[in-house]
């Protein structure tokens, strides 16, 4: 067994794009873990959707061997939905790499993931990559992390993953620079899990720092804030391919299998310890909450119950997702859903569709409101449509988030005009270089969740880069738009909005119904109402023929095939009040941009 | 209230049709999707000759009851030597009083022709008028001129026909509602005693279909149900009773061919592209009138394909045919409820049925129009609960106990 002065445990910390993945590649090659003939782009990232994204979903580790030190580099999602993986990714490590790109500079996620180290007291070894590039600046971009983070730029190294060019250099700062870790041997076992997957074969795979103590294979361990007992089946490393081994002593990084369903059971943030010891649960962890929500249906309704065994599995995979049964009336049998965020929406979504082969219809995601009654009650609501009453509210709550945008200097006006139009209140405006600014707004996590982020992309030529973390609930003026259908309310078009914005909102939504929805035998009125006060209005007039004139020469096969099919489009149709809506139209409606 | 003594229902046992296709024009209609050529007139004699040795080879072996009416369609039959088409009539046994119909393009007749037809045994003709207003010709690519229709109904008159009828093409896009009343009207003024009046419909396949589909505008469903309500009105007030979705007459000149067709009768095809029924059985031969000729010639069934009919779909069939006449259909079986719906929604009236066995169910002039809804949901929610479901039940042979089964059945997997 290695010496803890032999360790140093980091992560890396990178914007999208910046090259943590290549630069997680050559480490790898230069520390000689994976034969070049065996190499292959983004080698940590595993899932198909993290290599076609571009992104890191789920936390990796991996030891590599640097000279006389034995590294363990945790590669973590960078995504703001991930944010407490990211923290508990960044517990587990002594360092942080901060990785950025020599030409595009700091960006907003990659800020709030170096404050997060730097009050988690990680060293922070600064790196400014492709240097290789003609746009690269490096002098500009060191300067910029300098004012914003304190780093001098004269310590910040200048590397290009791409062509390896500064990666040894680099490997070498961060065994000078990362202390190593200090744990005691002699103390009670104390890992903390940074990420558990779920395999078929093996059921869930822990990632895990040994703080104090030592893991041993074979021993029965205690899952303290699961308060469970497990059996450690097998100890290993990832170097990259998994190695067993006998025990994982303080300080180092390793996995460990100990024959769990789900990784529910072992999620990230738990702590592991002896079954004979009580164990004292280390700090941060949280079990963190849906914030965004919305109903997912299969467009088939035959495909219900494959949706449901598709979620139990996905469950087992990702317990940071939840799901509960509900039944709409446009769209049947279906779930509520809840996620970190809005990337974590979309993977779900996707995975759901990709891996299982559903084909799905979700409805626009809203936050998590609280609603407190007259009566003296309060009510979560995470579905518009179950809102009580508007007589038997006294105020609405939502959720508002720090939001933080960095962009270059010429697009602060369209960024203040966005978070203004978005109900933002402006808390700070940081000029971080002669180029680029730190705006800080208190924005309500609905306006967000909408279509914040492509509009912020689309108003910036994509320069501006986006970052955000709950500032708890207020008070709202918010009230609840129905669209109605022949007076019969469309659940799945329910909508909480500010009061400003309900108007919009129900002139949108009825003039894009009044277009898909097909003609009926009487005049259909489109409605939307805030509590019962029609708001906005169209009318689908009644059709007046549908005859088939002409029976030609007797053929009246023809005829009839044409009556079979439309019977056949009658099963497919939805039955609202007296009006029949073929599924479609509503999967158009929510799909259609709004 | 019908008026029994004017008319019945086509009686689908004790007559028989006969349709015979005539696939030759001068010229194609734009809108047109139907079986004719307009450069095969080389064909036409050999074609002749086909269908007479078709009609022989049919009668000889005994399978042609006496037809007590029959029908040459088109195409436009009035295009062939008249003695030519009698050569035909004349291979077809007749019953007493048999109706004779000859489809007519006004251009292309005479009374010379007429008097061939008469004495060959026509007694009725159908002339495909379309419109009376040259404008609105021109955007259906028809070339007569609407004078020969005067001249040509004159002429038909004089020879001897009393029975006649014009087709009419209502809701051509740049026809404005005026020339449509104005068409109406003149057809009127001829004393016609037989209108039928169709929708325009875009095929695709046709030089319309195209257009429209490079975005020339089509017809507008709300234009044309204006205009069958306007023709309607118009008819019925000179005394002229709808008796079929498109079809119009003075009391006693309903046509009996097409009766045939609503009441599910059975019919012989003769020729190319031609449809026929048999109890159930329906058929369709080759479309092209070469492997029409062909297929006669080397002895073989002209047929192209058939499908049989299992009973639920024969009276799902009947029941959608015989709701499009006015005679109606039989409300047996068919929930109450949504016929009290349709009612209340004045598509439909119930009328007790003459010889006081079950209600019929009598489109209105609304109902008329959208008769595809209505019929559907007529269907599809019946309490017997075994139409449009893809379950084969023998209707008369299930005891009513199971029929109330299948109800529970199927109504827990909808």
């Amino acid at each position: 067994m290695s010496v803890q002065s032999q360790f140093r445990n980091f992560a890396i910390v990178a914007h999208i794009d910046h090259g943590k993945s290549t630069l997680a590649d050559r480490l790898l090659e230069l520390c000689g873990a994976v034969e070049t003939r065996d190499m292959r782009a983004q080698y940590l990232d595993s899932m198909d959707i993290e290599r076609e994204r571009g992104i890191t979903i789920k936390a990796q580790n991996v030891r590599l061997k640097w000279g006389d030190h034995i590294l363990h580099l945790i590669d973590t999602p960078g995504h703001v939905d991930f944010s407490y993986e990211v923290s508990r990714s960044l517990a587990a490590c002594e360092g942080a790499l901060l990785l950025v790109d020599a030409s595009q500079g700091i960006e907003a996620q990659t800020l709030a993931n170096c404050f997060s180290a730097l009050e988690a007291n990680l060293t922070i070894v600064a790196a400014l990559n492709k240097i290789d590039l003609p746009a690269a600046e490096p002098e500009k971009r060191a300067a910029e992390i300098e004012k914003v983070l304190g780093i001098p730029a004269d310590e910040i190294l200048r590397i290009s993953a791409k062509t390896g060019d500064g990666v040894p250099a680099l490997l070498d700062a961060i065994v000078e620079r990362v202390p190593p870790p200090t744990g005691d041997p002699d103390s009670p076992l104390q890992a903390l899990i940074f990420d558990s997957s779920y395999d078929t074969y093996r059921g869930v795979v822990s990632s895990l720092r040994v703080f104090n103590g030592t893991l041993v294979s074979g021993s029965s361990l205690r899952y303290v804030n699961a308060n469970a007992l497990h059996d450690a089946e097998e100890v290993g490393v990832r170097s990259p391919e998994p190695v067993a081994v006998s025990a994982l002593g303080p300080g180092e990084v390793g996995y460990l299998i100990a024959g769990i369903k789900a990784v529910g059971e072992a999620k990230v943030g738990e702590t592991v310890t002896t079954a004979a010891n009580s164990g004292t649960a280390l700090e941060g962890y949280i079990d963190p909450k849906p914030m965004v929500f919305c109903g997912l249906y299969p467009v088939d309704g035959d495909e219900y119950v494959e949706l449901r065994e598709a979620l139990a599995k996905l469950r087992l995979n990702d317990s940071s997702f939840t799901y509960e049964p509900e039944t709409s009336g446009a769209l049947g049998f279906g779930f509520r859903c809840g996620f970190l965020g809005l990337l974590h929406m979309e993977i779900i979504r996707e995975r759901l569709e990709r891996e299982y082969g559903l084909s799905l219809v979700a409805t626009a995601p809203n936050v998590e409101y609280r609603a407190y009654l007259t009566s003296g009650g309060s009510e979560v609501v995470d579905n518009p449509s179950v809102l009580p009453p508007s007589n038997q509210i006294d105020r609405i709550e939502e959720p508002f988030v720090d939001v933080t945008v960095l962009t270059p200097i010429e697009y602060v006006g369209a960024v203040m005009e966005l978070a203004q139009q978005r109900r933002g209140e402006q808390t700070r405006i940081e000029y971080i270089s002669e180029e680029r600014v730190e705006l800080v707004y208190t924005i309500p996590l609905a306006e967000i969740v909408s279509d914040f982020f492509d509009q912020l992309k689309s108003r910036t030529r994509g320069y501006a880069s986006l970052d955000y973390e709950p500032a708890g609930y207020r008070v709202a003026n918010l009230v609840k738009v129905d669209v109605l259908l022949n007076s019969v309310a469309v659940d799945a078009f329910s909508t909480i909005v500010h009061r400003d914005k309900a108007y919009e909102y129900g002139r949108k939504m009825t003039e894009k119904l009044s277009e898909l929805i097909p003609r009926q035998l009487f005049d259909v009125p489109i409605q939307a109402a805030i509590s019962g006060r029609i708001i906005a209005r169209q009318t689908v007039k009644a059709r007046r023929k549908d005859v088939i004139a002409k029976c030609y020469g007797g053929d009246v096969s023809r005829k009839r095939k044409l009556l079979e099919r439309q019977k056949e489009g009658k099963k497919r149709m939805k039955q609202i009040g007296r009006v029949e809506v073929p599924q479609e139209a509503f999967v158009a409606a929510l799909t259609l941009d709004s | 209230m019908i008026e029994a003594s004017v008319v019945h229902a086509s009686n689908p046992v004790t007559e028989f049709g006969v349709y015979v296709h005539i696939p030759f024009c001068s010229h194609r209609c734009d809108y047109c999707d139907f079986a004719t050529w307009t450069d095969r007139s080389e064909l036409q004699s050999v074609y002749v000759a086909a269908c007479i040795a078709d009609l022989r080879r049919r009668v000889e072996r005994g399978s042609v009851p006496l037809a007590s009416s029959v029908f040459f369609g088109g195409g436009t039959p009035s295009l062939l030597p008249p003695t030519d088409l009698m050569a035909i009539l004349a291979e077809i046994p007749l019953a007493d009083g048999a109706e004779v119909t000859v489809e007519c393009n006004p251009d292309s007749i005479d009374r010379a022709g007429f008097d061939v037809y008469l004495a060959g045994g026509v007694n009725r003709l159908s002339f495909g008028v379309q419109s009376l207003d040259p404008q609105v010709l021109v955007g259906l690519g028809r070339t007569h001129n609407p004078e020969n229709v005067t001249r040509v109904v004159a002429a038909a008159r004089t020879a001897g026909f009393t029975n006649f009828n014009l087709d009419l093409i209502y809701g051509t896009p740049s026809e404005s509602r005026e020339q449509w009343a104005a068409t109406v009207h003149g057809a009127l003024e001829l004393e016609s005693p037989h209108l039928s009046m169709y929708a325009l419909t875009v095929e695709p396949g046709t030089p319309m279909g195209a257009r429209v589909r490079e975005g020339a505008p089509g017809p507008d469903d709300d234009d044309q149900a204006a205009k069958y309500e306007a023709a309607d009105e118009i008819v019925s007030a000179a005394g002229m009773n709808w008796y079929e979705i498109s079809n119009w007459s003075r009391p006693g000149f309903e046509c009996r061919h097409n009766l045939l067709h609503w009441a599910t009768g059975n019919y012989l095809a003769i020729g190319c592209a031609a449809h026929g029924h048999d109890y159930g059985r329906r058929y369709w031969n080759l479309r092209t009138p070469e492997r029409y000729i062909a297929a006669i010639k080397n002895g073989e069934s002209p047929e192209s394909g058939a499908e049989t009919l299992d009973a639920a779909t024969r009276r799902d069939e009947e029941f959608a045919l015989a709701l499009r006449t006015r005679f109606g259909a039989s409300a047996e079986g068919i929930d109450p409820l949504v016929v009290s719906e349709m009612t209340a929604a004045g598509l439909l009236h119930t009328e007790p049925a003459l010889d006081a066995t079950n209600a019929r169910l009598i489109l209105s002039r609304r109902g008329r129009l959208l008769a595809t809804e209505v019929t559907v949901r007529l269907l599809a929610e019946n309490s017997a609960g075994t139409r449009y479901d893809g379950v084969l039940i023998d209707f008369g042979k299930e005891p009513t106990s199971a029929r109330g089964q299948d109800i529970g059945l199927r109504s827990s997997t909808r």
